[in-house]
Parts: C-alpha cells; sequence; structure tokens
C-alpha cells in the first residue's frame, strides 16, 4: 500500500444521476404500456431513451475529461479495473440464467414430456428430438414447421470473425503498449468493421430465419432460446462495438498513453467477454 | 487507532448546492445513506399498512374487508416492498453511512455511481406501488411471481417486472461499489483479517448480490417474452417448463435470502462485543462462516420445492446441503454468546434488539431446519408454517438488526443520544407484539391453514385473531421508533464522539455527528 497517501479522488455533486433516474423510470414505464398496447407507451419509452443518451454522453464525457485532467490516481484506476471486472461478472450471471434455461430444457424438460406418461397420455408421438418447438408443434395443422438454423455456414463464419476481432484487438493494444498510434488506431478500426460485419450477418441470419426457415422467436423452446441467446449477445456485440468506437474517437483525439489507458482495456475486456459468450453460443446453441 | 479530522471548512463545501438539488446531485456517502435509511421506512411502512390490511381480513373467517382479487395483490405486493424496498435499501443505507467510516475511506469509490444507486429506487418504487392504480390492479402472482400465474397476469405484472430490472441494477452498481471500496479503500494498516465484521459481511454480500441480481433479471426478462413475444419458457406446450422459473428464481432467491441476514450477522458482530466489554469471540470463525453461509446458499435452492414433484435423490441431496447451513450459523450464534460469556453486560437499546435478534432468530433457524426435512415439508409446504418460519428470521432477524444498528450508531449520525427509555419501550413492545404475531402462525400452519388464502376455516379463528391483535401492536410499535428517530435528529442530550464505552472502530474516532467529510487523510490503523 504504497500509494496511500494520495489523495482518492471524490467528484462534485452531479446532475447526471437524476437524469438517468428520469429516464430508466420513463424508459420502463413506457416499456409497460407499450407491451400492453397503451399509445402513449412508445413516446415515454423513447422519451426515456433520450434522456438516457443524453445522461450518458453527459457523464462518459464528464469522466474522460477528469481523466484527461489527471485528477484520477492510482487508486482510482485500480477501483475502475475491479468494478470493470465484478460488471462484466454480472454479465455472465446473466447470461448464465439463459443457458441454464437452455440446458434445463434440453436436459430434463423436453425427454420428460417426451417419455412416460407424458408422452403416452398428453402427447402421443413426440419424440423430443432436439430441436423441436414443443408438443404443441405436433397439431402441423395449426403449427407450421420449421428447419433450424445450421452452425457450419454463416455462424461458423461468425466465430471466425470474432476470433478474428479479438487478434486485431490485442494488437490494437500492443500498439498501444509501444506508443505505435497508427497501430492502434487501425487495430481499433478493424475490429470495429469486424463487429459490425457481424451484426450484419447476425442480421442476415434473423431474417433468412424468418423469411425461409419459418424459425421465429414463438417457435417453441427453440426459437425462444435460439433468439433470446443470440439475440441478446447481439445486443452486447453493439454495446462493445459502441465502446471501441468511443475508444476510436479518443484514440484520434489523443487520448491515452501506454501507461495510462483503462478506458480502452475496459472496453477490450467487454469485448473478450463477448468473444467468450459467442463461443460457447456456437458450441450449444447453433452445433449440438 | 489515530484519525486526523479535516478542517470542516474545506473546498468542497464551496460548491455545495443547497436545498433539494443537495440530495438530488450529492456524492457524500453519509448523505445517500441517509436518504437509502430514509426512503426503506417508508418503504417499511407502506409494506407495513399492506400487511395490516391482510392481518385485518384474515381477522375472523370469511371475507369483510378486502375482495380476493385485492387480498391477493397486497400479499405479493407487501413481499416485495418488504424485500426490495425496505430490507435490502435499510442495509445499503448502514453500508453507505458506515463503511467509509470504518475502513478509513474518504467516501465510496464511486461517489456520483452511489448517487444513481439510490435515486432508482424511487423509480422502482414508483413503477411497483404505481401498478396498484393500472388495469387490473398490480400483480397477484406471489412475491416469487411464479409462472405460469404471472405470465397470465394484467399490466400490473409489466411494471413490477420492469420495477424489477431498475432495483436489480440499483442493487448491481450499490454492491460493485462496496466491493470496490472495501478492497481498495482500507486505511493503512486495515489488513482485511482486521476490518470490523460488518464489513466483512457487506463485501461477502456484496458479491452474492452481484452474482444474483442478473439472475433475476433473467427470470422476469424469460416472463416478459412468455407474456408478450410469444416464447414459451414456462409454457410446456411449446417445450418450457413452468417449473423451470422456479429453479431459476430460487437460484436468484435463496442467496437473496442470505443477502438479508448476513449484514445484520455483522451489525449484531459489532454490537455485542460493545456492550459485552469484549472483543468478539471467534473473529476468524465468524469470517470463515460467513464465507461458507454465502457458498453453501448457491446450492441448496430447490429446499423451496420440495412438493413440485423432485426426484427423491434430489430430495435428499437438497435437504443434506440445507442442513449443513445449520453448521456456519450454529458457529455464529456459538460466538455470540460466548461473547457474552463472563461479560461485563449492560442493556442499552443496541444490546436489547441484539440480544433479542439472538433469541428470535435462532428459533426462525430451527423451524427452517424443521422446513428443510423434505418428508416434513411436504406437509407444511405452503402452509402458515413457512410464513412463520420466515418472518422470525425477516422480522426478527433483519429487521431487528436493524433496529439494533439504528439505535447503536443513531449517536454517530445525529450528534444526539436516542432516548433510552422510548427504545427500550420499542424493543419490549415489537418483542411480545412479533411473538404475539407470528408464534400462532406456526400452530396454524401444523394444522394445515394454507397461505396466501383471504378466508379460511373456522377451526383457524382463535389464533388469525389473536395474530391480527399481535400485527397491529407491532405496527403500532414501530411509530415508537419514528418517534425516537424524529426526537435524536431534532436534539437531545448530545453524543460524546464514542458514546458506548465498550464500542470498538475507527468510526467512533470521529466526533459525533460525523462531520460531512471525514478521513479525506487516511487514519493510520495499528
Amino acid at each position: 500500500m504504497s500509494e496511500t497517501l494520495e489523495r482518492y479522488f471524490v467528484p462534485e455533486p452531479s446532475r447526471f444521476p437524476i437524469f438517468g433516474s428520469v429516464a430508466l423510470l420513463l424508459f420502463g414505464a413506457g416499456a409497460a404500456l407499450w407491451v400492453n398496447q397503451v399509445k402513449a407507451g412508445p413516446w415515454i419509452f423513447f422519451l426515456g431513451i433520450a434522456i438516457l443518451i443524453y445522461m450518458l454522453f453527459g457523464w462518459f464525457g464528464q469522466v474522460v475529461r477528469e481523466s484527461q485532467g489527471g485528477k484520477y490516481g492510482t487508486r482510482v484506476d485500480a477501483s475502475f479495473r475491479w468494478s470493470m471486472g465484478w460488471f462484466i461478472f454480472s454479465e455472465v450471471m446473466f447470461f448464465a440464467a439463459f443457458f441454464g434455461a437452455l440446458f434445463y430444457v434440453r436436459v430434463l424438460t423436453v425427454p420428460a414430456l417426451s417419455s412416460g406418461e407424458n408422452e403416452a397420455l398428453l402427447w402421443q408421438g413426440y419424440s423430443g428430438a432436439w430441436p423441436n418447438a414443443g408438443p404443441r408443434a405436433l397439431d402441423t395443422a395449426a403449427v407450421e414447421p420449421f428447419t433450424p438454423m445450421g452452425a457450419w455456414g454463416i455462424p461458423a463464419i461468425n466465430t471466425l470473425i470474432l476470433l478474428t476481432s479479438g487478434a486485431t484487438l490485442t494488437w490494437a493494444h500492443y500498439g498501444l503498449l509501444k506508443d505505435k498510434r497508427g497501430q492502434l488506431k487501425l487495430g481499433l478500426l478493424l475490429t470495429i468493421l469486424l463487429g459490425a460485419i457481424f451484426l450484419g450477418f447476425q442480421a442476415y441470419e434473423y431474417v433468412h430465419a424468418y423469411g425461409e426457415l419459418n424459425l421465429r422467436l414463438d417457435t417453441g423452446i427453440y426459437g425462444s432460446t435460439f433468439f433470446m441467446l443470440t439475440g441478446f449477445h447481439g445486443l452486447h456485440v453493439t454495446v462493445g462495438a459502441i465502446m471501441l468506437t468511443v475508444m476510436l474517437c479518443r484514440a484520434v483525439a489523443g487520448h491515452f498513453n501506454s501507461q495510462h489507458h483503462f478506458g480502452f482495456e475496459a472496453a477490450a475486456w467487454y469485448w473478450h467477454f463477448v468473444d467468450v459468450v459467442w463461443l460457447i453460443l456456437f458450441v450449444v446453441v447453433y452445433w449440438l | 487507532m489515530a484519525a486526523v479530522i479535516p478542517d470542516p471548512l474545506d473546498h468542497h463545501h464551496h460548491h455545495a448546492p443547497s436545498g433539494l438539488m443537495r440530495w438530488l446531485t450529492t456524492t457524500n456517502h453519509k448523505d445517500i445513506g441517509t436518504m437509502y435509511l430514509i426512503f426503506s421506512f417508508v418503504m417499511f411502512l407502506s409494506g407495513g399498512v399492506m400487511a395490516l390490511t391482510i392481518r385485518a381480513e384474515l381477522f375472523q373467517p370469511g371475507l369483510q374487508v378486502v375482495q380476493p382479487e385485492f387480498f391477493n395483490q397486497l400479499t405479493t405486493m407487501h413481499g416485495l416492498v418488504m424485500v426490495f424496498g425496505a430490507i435490502m435499501p435499510a442495509f445499503v443505507g448502514f453500508a453507505n453511512w458506515q463503511i467509509p467510516l470504518m475502513i478509513g475511506a474518504s467516501d465510496m469509490a464511486f461517489a456520483r455511481m452511489n448517487n444513481w444507486s439510490f435515486w432508482l429506487l424511487p423509480p422502482a418504487a414508483i413503477l411497483l406501488l404505481g401498478s396498484f392504480f393500472v388495469p387490473g390492479g398490480a400483480t397477484a402472482a406471489g412475491w416469487t411471481l411464479y409462472a405460469p400465474l404471472s405470465v397470465q397476469m394484467g399490466m400490473g405484472m409489466d411494471f413490477a417486472i420492469f420495477a424489477i430490472h431498475i432495483m436489480g441494477l440499483s442493487s448491481i452498481m450499490g454492491a460493485i461499489n462496496i466491493v470496490v471500496t472495501i478492497l481498495n479503500m482500507r486505511a493503512p494498516g486495515m489488513a482485511m483479517m482486521k476490518m470490523p465484521l460488518f464489513c466483512w459481511t457487506w463485501l461477502i454480500t456484496a458479491y452474492l448480490l452481484i452474482a444474483v441480481m442478473p439472475v433475476l433479471a433473467g427470470a422476469v426478462t424469460m416472463i416478459l417474452t412468455d407474456r408478450h413475444f410469444g416464447t414459451s419458457f414456462f409454457n410446456a406446450a411449446g417445450g418450457g417448463d413452468p417449473v423451470m422459473y422456479q429453479h431459476i428464481f430460487w437460484f436468484f432467491g435463496h442467496p437473496e435470502v442470505y443477502i438479508m441476514i448476513l449484514p445484520a450477522f455483522g451489525i449484531v458482530s459489532q454490537i455485542i462485543p460493545a456492550f459485552a466489554r469484549k472483543p468478539l469471540f471467534g473473529y476468524a470463525s465468524m469470517v470463515y462462516a460467513t464465507a461458507s453461509i454465502a457458498i453453501l446458499s448457491f446450492v441448496v435452492w430447490a429446499h423451496h420445492m420440495f412438493a413440485t414433484g423432485m426426484p427423491a435423490v434430489g430430495q435428499l441431496y437438497f435437504m443434506y446441503a440445507t442442513m449443513l447451513i445449520a453448521v456456519p450459523t450454529g458457529v455464529k450464534v456459538f460466538n455470540w454468546v460466548a461473547t457474552m460469556w463472563r461479560g461485563s453486560l449492560s442493556f442499552e437499546p443496541p444490546m436489547l434488539w441484539a440480544t433479542g435478534f439472538i433469541f428470535v432468530f435462532t428459533i426462525g433457524g430451527f423451524t427452517g431446519l424443521i422446513c428443510a426435512i423434505a418428508p416434513i415439508d411436504i406437509q407444511i409446504h405452503d402452509t402458515y408454517y413457512v410464513v412463520a418460519h420466515f418472518h422470525y428470521v425477516l422480522v426478527a432477524g433483519s429487521l431487528f438488526a436493524l433496529f439494533a444498528g439504528a439505535y447503536y450508531w443513531l449517536p454517530k449520525w445525529t450528534g444526539h443520544m436516542p432516548s433510552d427509555r422510548l427504545g427500550k419501550l420499542h424493543f419490549w413492545c415489537s418483542l411480545v407484539f412479533f411473538n404475539v404475531t407470528f408464534f400462532p402462525m406456526h400452530f396454524l400452519g401444523l394444522a394445515g391453514m394454507p397461505r396466501r388464502i383471504p378466508d379460511y376455516a373456522l377451526q383457524f379463528t382463535d389464533f388469525n385473531a389473536l395474530a391480527t391483535i399481535g400485527a397491529f401492536g407491532f405496527g403500532l410499535s414501530q411509530l415508537i421508533f419514528l418517534a425516537v428517530v424524529v426526537k435524536c435528529a431534532r436534539g437531545g442530550k448530545p453524543a460524546a464522539a464514542k458514546p458506548w464505552d465498550g464500542a470498538e472502530g475507527l468510526e467512533w474516532t470521529v466526533p459525533s455527528p460525523a462531520p460531512y467529510h471525514t478521513f479525506e487523510e487516511a487514519p493510520l490503523v495499528k
């Protein structure tokens, strides 16, 4: 604890948190009204989003200014590191709930529904072979059959894209550590582009699923787990790409040096986290 | 222990806004702690009004006060408000006030985010309580929000879902803040194994929060998409499973009950040594016991689900794993009693509450063991026995410890001594009325009275009437606490820097009331 005599930075009173709270109140109320077909719902919802965006710009902008102003010493830096690590852990647990749901239905629910008394008395002929849309899909007159998403087309390409983006991001990090600013900016730009291509492919895959495979969010438990897992992952890729874009802008503006660049590292950690989630997703959602 | 007290008129004050803006924009852990505590007390009173309405209806058999639909909304909202609005924020309030003072930090690690963690709670409360007024009223699925009931509810359910999302966000940010503050901002010399036990219990609680609040968010998100977007997570016809909801929920829910009790253990572990005038017996074993309880809490969740038709192997595993938790909890109770053994005991209000906590919480712990026995649980599942059990641990456990802590630290917060006479009156009224309310519920449950039902068979009348009388007594007793706090905030006997002669810790080295900024220069802990 050699640096303990250093004063810890405590920020001035700030108006941003209360903006964030109002934003989330409108966001929550608007969403709850919207899903119940109340006309004002989407307006309230998007007003909340707008205030949230204002708040995020203002708040992170202030953090960047404070960082550039040299207010964050080594202990604040350590705090940021701890907090980003635990934030990512909380995200891991969020995905764990959905992966857990997938494992639970595949290992317990679907075999139980397709065997013994359930099969004999309730849903005769339900084989439970994965992937399936649940016993109600046996009634092919009411539920149109679907085609599952294959693993070795776009998803395999997307796996390569994300793995490559992890490499380009690490290359950018080495550039930063060696004060090669060109390598930093080029690496970041490549990573963001690869992320954008990934999202483009993902969007194409969704269109393909809805349009040609008849695979939709309401396609029983397969559709539910497929779209919720890949959808939340895609959302996290989007957030990660936005973070990296901010880091690219900051790099262009001359921020970061080989010693102080936690903002960059935090975005990189987050990017690697979405990378790892994708690998698990590729194996258990697309492949197996 | 030496502390450097900074000049109170330091540079921070030149920019501080006043009036409402001070509270909206503050980055001060003491301001934020105060707001948490006031918010949780308001929620405690509103959840209490719901409880009293429930008890009024149950005073006699038949329907007198409310309709069954509204009764179900009340039981649901009482649970949600008390868990997420009262108990959890109250402990975060204590953490905000005390952790920086106890470890010699100038503030929380992320002071602005700390403000947001608090100010997310009122919006969540508006969504939750406001859902009473939407078409169809509030959700009536029970606080556990089990599918398929929660999938079939009206608009109020969606408000509850988004309220839970916002409260979860608040909890995760608060927990990360506490973890980082404890790991990174301790004063020089404050080794982890020298930390006050309250900080230890909160550190472990914060880990639990970070691990399980996202799981709850996932569970309610699945309900939302099942309700409105056609997914089949909890619908067997689509290949899903309503029992899966219970697994996901209780994977959150069981650590959650320890989230609500571990900081209480921490508070009691601060108070008992102070009033026994002896160091805490078995400090290291207390730390390890807390960690053991936290780890075990992740592997026992299905003991809430013995009646769902689990395989016998599963029932056996969850039964034995659950009973294992009695070991570290027993270590704690033993250590508290051993701390008091041959101590110079005195029973000021904090100590009364802490001692009362040990008695009544231990009863709740024992009934928990009974519930853990799978064959017995089949009989008492969803009866008043379970209601009695968890109110013994949540009211007599968490709430009594919160009161103990409030009486203990009010002199530090306000600079005045809380009234000894009123504090004791509050304690004895609460203790008696608490037992009058909840003890008969054990008998009702064993006799087979189901929970969450507005009407009941005639043979349950006497104990229900008794419980209702107790509940109103308990509710009114809490107004004494309000009076104590208001009086204490306004004035009274000035408190010394260390008003309790046996108290130990850095928080007693700063003046009472604690200055707005403390430990701007870290103290040296020897």
